[in-house]
């Protein structure tokens, strides 16, 4: 979806989340832990909020929220942020836009 | 005659513990050992060598098999027969060493079945904080089931304890190869088994959380003491590297490197974790507090709690998702033999904390 696709690329790290999803604010916590100002978009509140997340969930993402987006690509949700993060391969990805 | 049979106490539970068929083996290969005579009075040789002539030893007497050269019988010998002195002198000493191996070994069945005990009082406890009726003595005869039971839980209840036991096991067989000698391919096996088992607890935790949530992550189903240290329904990811890092004397620069990056990035993992929970208390909370306190109506503020309730879910399957990732990462960056230390190290680290649960729990029981 072309609004998707603009969203995720308005700044170097994008989480789509939704203002009651915790797990979505523990990976905005993580990403401002390592220097990362990441551009927070609360579908909920967004008025297209189902068609966002059908574009998520066709992207390939099992549940909408939160999906993070690098640099305009798709990284995935909680579990594939955790994983890159402890095989050390998250900090090299976001190195490009540390504030 | 087994003259071994008068000086230890059977335990009570026969059928469980195996010390007094061990012990009749230990009286048969006890026997099998005589090449001498003098090998059937273990307590008195626990006496040292200077008091071998010692009239009084007159309890030697009962025990005595034909041709043995008793210890009263020296003094009347030795003062004509040198070589007889030093002869006995050898046999005296050769008793006594049997008789601390037989002591040792005794011992070691002694702490097999302490331990045996302490899982089973466990095994116990957890039984009634779960709710079962379990009589006060040790009789588990009157067995009940709350009406509430949900079959979810008692089917991880069960399956963890299986669980427990496996992990015992492969406990004891690290430890074993560790000691001896086994090759790469064969440890590798035994690693990846650990390994596995570990993900397969996550797994059922899994299936538990979503029968009930919050048993998972009350940690009711473990012992007292690992429950004082849980974190998000599990140990803490950290907690499991500093008991394991340690344990490794020679790491290379890079592993050294790589374990710090684990270390520090694991942490920011857990501390993103935790302040997602403490957010998803406040929103429980304010969620429960809504609307209008004591007018006595709060379905709809306990309706919308239910449905905050199934991030709660989400939690407990990320957090263990952080200690998968924590295993395999430490997996990835040992060596066999490294993982394999760590595993047993890691594995006696939660026997002790069962234990520890147990000696808490049974303080006050102790015959005084």
């Amino acid at each position: 979806m072309d609004k998707v696709m603009r969203m995720s690329s308005e700044k170097g790290v994008v989480i789509f989340s939704k203002s009651s999803c915790c797990l979505s604010y523990a990976v905005q916590v993580l990403f401002q832990d390592l220097g990362v100002n990441p551009k927070i978009h609360e579908i909920d509140k967004d008025p297209e909020c189902r068609e966002i997340e059908k574009a998520l969930m066709r992207l390939g993402c099992s549940k909408p929220v939160p999906a993070v987006f690098i640099g305009g690509k798709l990284v995935g949700s909680t579990n594939e942020v955790m994983s890159m993060h402890l095989s050390s391969s998250l900090v090299p990805l976001v190195k490009p836009y540390l504030c | 005659m087994n003259s071994t049979s008068t000086h230890f106490v059977p335990p009570r539970r026969v059928g469980i513990y195996e010390p007094v068929h061990q012990f009749g083996m230990w009286g048969e290969s006890f026997k099998s050992n005589i090449s001498n005579g003098n090998m059937n009075t273990p307590n008195h040789i626990i006496i040292p060598n200077n008091q071998k002539l010692d009239n009084n030893l007159s309890e030697d007497t009962s025990h005595g098999t034909a041709g043995t050269p008793h210890m009263f019988d020296q003094e009347a010998s030795t003062s004509r027969h040198p070589d007889k002195i030093q002869r006995r002198l050898a046999q005296n000493r050769e008793a006594a060493r049997k008789s601390r191996l037989r002591k040792k070994a005794y011992v070691q069945q002694l702490e097999t079945s302490r331990l045996k005990l302490i899982q089973l009082e466990q095994e116990l406890d957890r039984a009634r904080q779960q709710g079962f009726y379990v009589g006060s003595g040790i009789d588990t005869n009157s067995l009940g089931f709350s009406e509430t039971m949900n079959p979810g839980i008692a089917a991880f209840e069960m399956e963890y304890g299986h669980w427990v036991e496996e992990q015992n096991r492969q406990i004891c067989e690290l430890r074993t190869v560790l000691h001896g000698h086994i090759n790469d391919i064969e440890l590798r096996l035994l690693v990846e088994n650990a390994m596995k088992h570990y993900f397969e607890l996550f797994r059922m935790k899994s299936s538990a959380a979503k029968a009930d949530v919050f048993f998972v992550m009350s940690g009711m189903w473990r012992t007292s003491a690992e429950r004082f240290f849980l974190w998000i329904g599990g140990f803490r990811p950290s907690d499991l590297l500093k008991v394991l890092l340690p344990h490794f004397d020679i790491l290379t620069d890079q592993q050294l490197l790589d374990v710090c990056n684990l270390k520090q990035s694991c942490q920011q993992a857990e501390d993103a974790l935790t302040q997602g929970m403490e957010k998803l208390q406040h929103t429980l909370a304010d969620c429960v507090a809504a609307g209008q306190l004591g007018e006595g109506s709060y379905i709809p503020q306990v309706n919308s709690a239910m449905e905050r309730l199934e991030a709660l879910v989400s939690f407990v399957n990320q957090a263990d998702h952080l200690r998968h990732e924590t295993l395999q990462q430490m997996y990835r960056i040992l060596t066999t033999r490294q993982a394999a230390r760590g595993l047993l190290a890691l594995g006696e680290y939660f026997q002790r904390l069962r234990a520890l649960s147990s000696s808490w729990a049974t303080r006050h029981r102790e015959p005084t």
